[in-house]
């Protein structure tokens, strides 16, 4: 054992002597900014991203509560900073041989950097008064023994998951100048309380929306209506859910899932249903499809439902509208040259343009800055998949691959991972996520059948 | 309780299961020569006392006439529409009167077929002048389910149009969309693609 961990030091040494070397600053302000942030930054290996190990935090209080806090956030961590594939993570089953750390400050840096880690994340959890915790954590560089980051947190202890979500979401800030996903909440729609549809036919499930984190943990259901709903979309500002409800007709509901409202804002009825909501990007104005005008075409309306204005106007189906992160353009489907494909028009109903040329395509998806593309679901088969087109080259990439059918591509806030639904595996639509280049797929649901998923900011 | 006492035995009381057991107890005693079954037990229970009269039976019919010596006239005919009127909505519309129409692929003309149906359809909402009815627009299970949604709204307001131009008042008949949502037929067939690809006719109203 003991022979193997030299052997591991000695590759360290090598690696990180290398490194140096192929690191070396070009220009003086280069120079600068790295002796600034040498100890703070963990610094790419030349093979790979820097390892990082979370071991579990030190319980700071006897009550078993901490320390199951303390191992759950260690837990939660390592699969939200394993996420964005920006680090290497050293697997939690490795640990066994490392001494406990003496305290937040005081671990064997030595023994972590023989087992190839380059950074460690040092935390301990401590009971302050009823119910409430104090979360602190620091990340070490294993090679120049510093702690680069810090933070401390209080809050109730019922949900400890969301320290671990924090701290992840900070570590990739501070480390990688990454917006990370970890506090985010997918919302999507479900059958999984096998409940029937109130009305005159029998034997329909309803479909409710929920919520639930990114990694599919801390579900919440946010619609009681024993009725059909569809195509959540969450609001720029995260608190609120636009989707499509039938009442029996189809209309828009907006719920205010942490005040417990419900909105109605285009007021729709029998002769006058709205459906597929998405938001522009200031929050201000909902788009949708609506009948009002004799069949399917795509309105603006203001967040209260004032102002209407239409935007397309074709004898064709326009719908599945979203809109570009700057808000002056939207994606939507129509069928106007017979199968339906994906369209961009300006949101002053100008310069349309068609970016699809296959033959079923659905729920465009504009994806947040940096990147600008969209991605969409494709007839490939007996099912669909997820494509993306790049809007600069027109180029498409695919990012499934004929497993079952996969289908309602929702990008990630900071559009690295689309979540999507599929039915790969038993058959039943589950929601999934993968990265925009394809890799990192995981699956976040597994009760009932789950789809249409809406990623929050 | 107090049962009547038994035939040729002395007065006692006892429940029925005990005084079967008894008399099967004399019945073996007697057994030497002879089987119970070839010579009657010389006790039998009487047949318990009839159950307390009650409204029902207080309101039995009394005994049919004697049959007319010439055949009963035929009776009349029966109009079905007070039969149908006592039913709920629910068992209405699980005998389905109104019957779906089908389209094609990605469609939402109207085949011949759909419109000989909907004709059909036309002369039962005129007889029945007062339902109301909801036209559903479905899809197969085929494409995504947020075109469908749009692709079902089409189907149903076609059908809508065709029925009011037959003279049905538009204030009788509303529209929705269920997409891909309530396949008639969940299986991945042509045979249940083309079932699931219809409006159907819910009767939401009397």
């Amino acid at each position: 054992m003991i022979s193997r961990f030299r052997i591991l030091f000695l590759i360290s040494i090598f690696t990180s002597a290398v490194f140096l070397v192929a690191q070396q600053p070009d220009t003086p302000s280069d120079l600068e900014r790295q002796q600034s942030e040498v100890e703070l930054i963990i610094g790419d290996r030349i093979d790979g991203q820097p390892r990082i190990a979370t071991p579990d935090c030190l319980a700071l209080s006897p009550e078993p509560e901490v320390a199951g806090a303390a191992q759950a956030i260690a837990e939660v961590l390592w699969a939200d900073l394993d996420f964005e594939r920006e680090f290497r993570m050293v697997a939690r089953d490795t640990y066994d041989s490392i001494p406990t750390a003496r305290s937040l400050i005081d671990l064997p840096l030595d023994d972590w950097r023989e087992l190839g880690a380059d950074g460690v994340v040092s935390c301990s959890v401590e009971s302050i008064s009823n119910n409430r915790i104090r979360v602190t954590a620091r990340l070490f560089n294993v090679r120049s023994m510093a702690s680069s980051f810090g933070v401390e947190y209080l809050g109730a202890a019922t949900n400890v998951r969301i320290y671990a979500h924090q701290l992840s979401d900070e570590i990739h800030r501070h480390q990688r100048g990454l917006r990370g996903v970890a506090r985010s909440k997918i919302a999507y729609v479900s059958d999984r309380d096998s409940e029937s549809v109130l009305g005159l036919v029998e034997d329909r499930s309803t479909k409710e929306v929920y919520f639930s984190d990114y990694d599919g943990a801390n579900v919440k259901r946010v619609t009681i209506s024993r009725a059909l709903n569809n195509n959540p979309a969450w609001s720029p500002d995260g608190r609120s859910i636009a989707y499509t409800a039938w009442r029996p007709f189809m209309d828009i509901l907006v719920s205010h899932v942490y005040q417990g409202r419900l909105e109605s804002p285009v007021e729709g009825d029998s002769d006058t249903q709205n459906w597929l909501p998405a938001w522009s990007p200031d929050g201000s104005q909902l788009v949708f499809t609506s009948n009002r005008d004799g069949q399917p075409e795509l309105y603006i309306a203001n967040g209260d439902g004032s102002g209407i204005t239409r935007l397309t106007d074709h004898p064709a189906i326009d719908t599945s509208p979203t809109w570009s992160p700057q808000g002056h353009q939207l994606a939507f489907v129509s069928d106007r040259t017979g199968a339906p494909q994906v369209y961009v028009i300006g949101a002053d109903g100008t310069g349309l343009r068609r970016i699809t040329f296959e033959s079923h395509c659905d729920r465009p998806t504009w994806s947040p800055a940096p990147y600008n593309e969209i991605a969409y679901s494709s007839q490939t088969g007996a099912g669909h998949d997820i494509k993306v087109v790049d809007l600069a080259t027109n180029e498409v990439r695919q990012l499934t691959y004929g497993l079952g059918t996969n289908e309602s591509p929702s990008y990630s806030p900071n559009g690295r991972h689309v979540a999507f639904s599929s039915t790969r595996g038993a058959g039943n639509k589950q929601i999934w996520v993968i990265g925009r280049d394809g890799r990192g797929l995981r699956r976040i649901t597994g009760v009932g059948n789950n789809e249409m998923p809406s990623w929050s900011p | 309780m107090q049962l009547p006492p038994l035939t040729g035995g002395r007065e006692m009381a006892c429940s029925e299961f005990s005084c079967w057991v008894r008399m099967a107890a004399i019945c073996l005693a007697s057994a030497v020569a002879m089987a119970c079954a070839g010579n009657p037990a010389p006790v039998e229970p009487e047949p318990p006392s009839p159950p307390p009269e009650t409204n029902q039976a207080a309101t039995t019919p009394p005994a049919a006439p004697p049959p007319p010596t010439a055949p009963p006239p035929a009776p009349p005919i029966i109009e079905e529409e007070g039969e149908i009127s006592t039913r709920s909505l629910e068992e209405l519309n699980r005998e389905a009167p109104l019957q779906p129409i089908f389209f094609d692929y990605d469609s939402s003309d109207l085949t011949p077929q759909g419109q000989t149906i909907l004709q059909a359809n036309a002369e039962i909402l005129s007889e029945y002048s007062t339902w109301v009815i909801t036209i559903e627009g479905h899809c197969d299970q085929r494409g995504s389910p947020e075109y469908n949604l749009g692709l079902g709204e089409r189907r149903a307001l076609v059908t809508e149009e065709y029925l009011i131009a037959l003279g049905l008042d538009s204030i009788r008949v509303n529209t929705v969309s269920y997409g891909k949502e309530f396949p008639f037929d969940p299986d991945d067939t042509e045979d249940a693609h083309a079932r699931n690809r219809r409006a159907h006719f819910v009767i939401t109203g009397r």
